[in-house]
């Protein structure tokens, strides 16, 4: 083993405080800076029952729709059998043959059928639509349908696949002298499976028909306009005929990104043949059983490091689960390639990524989106680096992690807003995380001792719970990959309606983030009037422009700097006509010149581009940066791993609403916690096995670590109020964290996620087989471990 | 949910208090109190998130002890006393409630779905005599599950609604 040449300072002594210099930055902005915010603006309907969300609502004479899902992953489909002794005159079947335009979902692909028509591809895959006057009715009439089916031969392995969906590839530096020069090279194979996004209120669509032959769409959902665009193609309508409104929606993780297109189709194509409003609402079995999950992959990493301990070269391979359309797929894997390195400069990479096609219920997007996946990956190969080289993990990450002027693998230089450095102190210092790991060390140390007086390999007679401490550091590119924002051309409006009414215009939803909150909170402030004075624009795509999908942890940064911009220029507009403060003059100009409405379109950030077909150049405007912190304590005789606390620190460029963001990184913690250790999708044959809120588990209170989140400030120039989005970053930061604290406590690496007790146990067991020397096992030991 | 279901034969009438007024409703005893509050008494504050017993989004109070209304027929609540989320705030002026009041300013709801269920067990939890204890806090929300708030704030929400309680006191 090599060591490093480089200082060997530890935190506790000499804390590493680095100076956070910004040569040539703007001057920080002040528009959405925090201050005392207001109450979320939906919370007392919220919390008194009066939000209406879909299931909630009432549409008199609907009636009740549903799907007929397949029951084999691969198979010819060669028709429905319908049973002779039911009344099939009092509901409506509808298969592909009845839809009227094309039978796609749209999305990046054309691939995936709105229903199955000739072959199906994954278990749960719609085929069929039924629909009845009451549930009663609807329940027998799903039970007397059979599919008439012949298997195809089904593939469950991506790397078995021959089919891809996407690859990507790039390149910086020479790979081969960069291993040359490597004293030190760490290979790691690392898995991670599916995981749901369960919000708690399931997906939800009520269509009604509409006098004009279209269809109205009320529902819970991320991005209307998405679901504008696949209703039209699919039911042939004009834009108008469509009309798609967001119910108050129960929670989405991007889990109601793509999912209510295919959904909003279904009611509608039911509602249109019924000629009355058809409600489609999902039970948790059939959520789970059929709507998208997180990408389950695979990372290989091959890492060199010279004999001054720097980081001279990366190989690392993804191949990504897509299942069986290609929904998002390709943009879930480009995020997971960009993001693969990690937060640190590496002068000679190679990153290649490809997704494949299974037989298995389609992958989307899931908040972090691709990123999770890899920075797992890439973090636990920084520890177990660490770890060889006998350093402490936060010191190597000090040394390696990109600072202002710091080159990507793509070429894109970090010019503003890089907070790396700053997050790793502030999670280091408020956590004492040298302090505690070096009490955890010498616990474990006590332990081993006692456990080899025993001969009892790592576990202890006597102690049964071993704690330790973990970090990781993680980065998220903010908005859209690549050209995405350019090619979006997101618009969002600001009026000042002829009764003195100021309305935000964004198809953007609160979908629990804080939307309503925080765009009163950014146009008010660019008006100079008080966030009371603000309305919004009800989400309907025949009021609201394209603001562009609520994802990508954009709607903050990018939407709120259109609604920022649209606002000064009403402002500006309305004192130049008044010559009077617009807050005084308001009111009195709409009565006297009538509405002005001002739309802003997203312009090009300048200075910023990238070739989408070399995968070189700017990849993000910029960068979101956290670090994590989290204490478990392993129970050596469970395997069972307690998360005790967890401290965040994220920059996330501006805080427009300190509780918002808060809550954004303590719900994205708890998200992350479930994916490290409890949330595993058991899938056989193609189907999820636990499929159910009784086997799939997400934490509870009781499995809810201490969570604190430090919100750093590292503005980004290109947005008026410097936002650079929050929702992803403390997901992909969290559970390698973890998994290195689960590493500090028991000294065994765990590579697949989550770390299930039978997982800790049997690298326990594995451990305690390679102290005995009785086994081959390539776990490596802890650095007091080492011979 | 749909307009108040007709009666038909076989059903059997139930007579009950939801949020201090009589109801009476003539349903199948087996039908789930969650349908009954939601589609025959149109209180759709009690939300669905499972229907078996999991999530807890369906939470009410029945004669002081929060239940899942997903696994509770009606049957079982003749002659008992209800509460739900519409009951929390005040009748008359609609103020919110001290418990309403602290997950608002605490910033307890994100999404607002599991917010009816958490509340109902929280003020269980707090009338029952429940203190500020974090531990006892999250042992009360134990079945309730929330995927947006991580639970901090809705723990530090009940935490200050139960000081001020033991302020007044």
């Amino acid at each position: 083993m090599s060591q490093v040449a480089g200082p060997r300072r530890a935190l506790t002594d000499a804390p590493v405080v680095l100076p956070v210099t910004v040569p040539g930055q703007a001057p920080i902005p002040t528009l959405g800076r925090a201050r005392p915010a207001p109450l979320r603006r939906e919370g007392p309907e919220k919390l008194t029952g009066k939000a209406r969300y879909t299931d909630d609502l009432v549409f008199p004479g609907a009636w009740y729709g549903a799907t007929i899902r397949s029951t084999e992953a691969h198979a010819r489909l060669l028709g429905l059998e319908l049973d002779p002794d039911f009344d099939w005159s009092s509901v409506v079947v509808m298969t592909a043959a009845d839809i009227p335009g094309d039978n796609i979902v749209s999305s990046l692909k054309e691939d995936m059928p709105a229903l199955a028509a000739g072959v199906i591809r994954h278990h749960a895959e719609p085929v069929a639509l039924v629909a009845a006057p009451d549930k009663a009715t609807l329940r027998e009439a799903r039970r007397r349908i059979q599919l008439s089916t012949e298997p195809l031969e089904p593939v469950f392995d991506p790397l078995a696949s021959n089919q891809q969906f996407a690859a990507y590839e790039i390149s910086r530096g020479d790979l081969d002298a960069g291993f040359a020069e490597a004293a030190l090279v760490v290979e790691g194979e690392y898995r991670v499976g599916h995981q749901e996004q369960l919000y708690i209120e399931n997906q939800a669509m009520i269509a009604e028909p509409r006098p004009d032959g279209g269809i109205t769409i009320t529902g819970s959902m991320q991005c209307p306009y998405y679901v504008h665009e696949a209703l039209t193609r699919a039911l042939a309508l004009s834009d108008s005929q469509a009309v798609i409104t967001q119910a108050e929606t129960g929670g989405g993780f991007g889990g109601k990104e793509e999912y209510p297109s295919i959904l909003a189709i279904h009611a509608a194509l039911l509602a249109q043949r019924v000629g009355k409003p058809v409600r489609m609402i999902y039970d948790r079995h059939e959520d789970i059983s059929a709507t998208t999950k997180r990408h389950p992959a695979v990372v290989r990493h091959r890492t060199g490091v010279d004999a001054d301990g720097r980081l001279v070269a990366q190989d690392i391979e993804i191949v990504m689960d897509g299942g069986a359309y290609c929904t998002l797929t390709p943009v879930v894997l480009s995020r997971g390639v960009l993001h693969a390195g990690g937060p640190y400069e590496c002068p000679n990479v190679r990153i290649r990524g490809r997704a494949m096609a299974t037989n298995t219920p389609p992958n989307g997007a899931f908040r972090g989106f691709g990123a999770p996946q890899v920075e797992f990956a890439a973090e636990l190969q920084v520890a177990r680096v660490a770890d060889q080289l006998g350093v402490s993990p936060a010191l190597l990450r000090e040394r390696w992690l990109y600072r202002e002027g710091g080159v990507t693998p793509t070429g894109q230089v970090l010019r503003e807003s890089v907070a790396a450095a700053e997050v790793l102190e502030r999670a280091v210092e408020s956590a004492e995380y040298e302090r505690v790991r070096e009490v955890s060390h010498q616990t474990r140390a006590i332990r081993w001792a006692q456990a080899a007086e025993a001969g009892r390999g790592v576990r202890s007679t006597r102690i049964h719970a071993a704690p330790g401490i973990g970090i990781a550091l993680a980065w998220h590119g903010a908005g859209f990959t690549g050209r995405g924002e350019v090619r979006l051309a997101s618009v969002a409006g600001v009026e000042l309606r002829d009764d003195g009414v100021i309305r935000v215009l964004i198809a953007n939803t609160e979908i629990g983030q804080g939307t309503k909150t925080i765009f009163p909170m950014l146009a008010a402030e660019a008006l100079g009037i008080d966030p009371g004075e603000v309305e919004m624009a009800p989400v309907d795509t025949s009021i609201v422009p394209d603001s562009g999908p609520t994802v990508a942890s954009r709607t903050a940064m990018i939407v709120g700097g259109l609604v920022i911009r649209a606002a000064q220029k009403l402002r500006a507009t309305v004192e130049a006509r008044c010559g009077a403060p617009f807050a005084e003059s308001y009111r009195e100009d709409a009565r006297v010149n009538g509405a002005t409405r001002i739309d802003q379109q997203f312009e090009p950030y300048p200075d910023v581009d990238f070739d989408d077909v070399t995968y070189q150049g700017d990849a993000y405007p910029a960068f979101g940066w956290a670090c994590a912190v989290a204490r478990v304590e392993v129970d050596l005789d469970t395997g069972g791993v307690h998360v005790r606390s967890v401290v965040s620190a994220d920059d996330i460029g501006r805080v427009i609403h300190p509780i918002l963001a808060e809550g954004q990184v303590e719900g994205g913690t708890l998200q992350a916690v479930g994916y490290a250790t409890i949330e595993e999708m058991k899938v056989e044959q193609g189907r999820y096995l636990n499929d159910r809120l009784s086997t799939y588990l997400i934490p509870t209170s009781m499995d809810a670590p201490d969570i604190t989140a430090i919100l750093v400030e590292k503005p980004f120039s290109g947005e008026p109020h410097g936002a650079k989005g929050v929702g992803e970053l403390p997901m992909d930061v969290v559970a390698p964290a973890i998994i290195d604290a689960i590493h500090d406590a028991v000294g065994a690496w765990i590579t697949q996620l989550p770390a299930t007790p039978e997982r800790v146990l049997s690298a326990l067991e594995t451990l305690a087989s390679v102290d005995r020397g009785t086994e081959g096992a390539t776990l490596e030991r802890g650095p007091e471990g080492a011979a | 949910m749909t307009a108040v279901r007709e009666p038909v034969s076989g059903d059997t009438s139930y007579r009950f208090s939801v949020n201090g007024e009589a109801r009476e409703v003539a349903v199948p005893g087996m039908r789930r109190l969650l349908d009954v509050l939601r589609e025959d008494l149109g209180l759709t504050g009690t939300k669905e998130g499972c229907g078996e017993g999991e999530c807890g989004a369906c939470s009410v109070i029945v004669d002081g002890l929060v239940v899942d209304s997903c696994l509770v027929p009606v049957c079982q609540v003749d002659g008992s006393d209800v509460r739900t989320v519409e009951g929390l705030s005040d009748a008359q002026t609609e103020a919110l409630n001290p418990l309403q009041q602290a997950f608002l300013e605490a910033g307890g709801a994100q999404c607002g779905i599991c917010t009816p269920g958490m509340l109902m067990a929280a003020q269980a939890y707090l009338d029952a005599g429940g203190g500020s204890d974090e531990e006892d806090i999250r042992s009360a929300i134990a079945g309730n599950l929330c995927r947006c708030t991580g639970y901090t704030k809705i723990i530090e929400a009940i935490e200050l609604a139960a000081l001020e309680r033991g302020g007044r006191a």
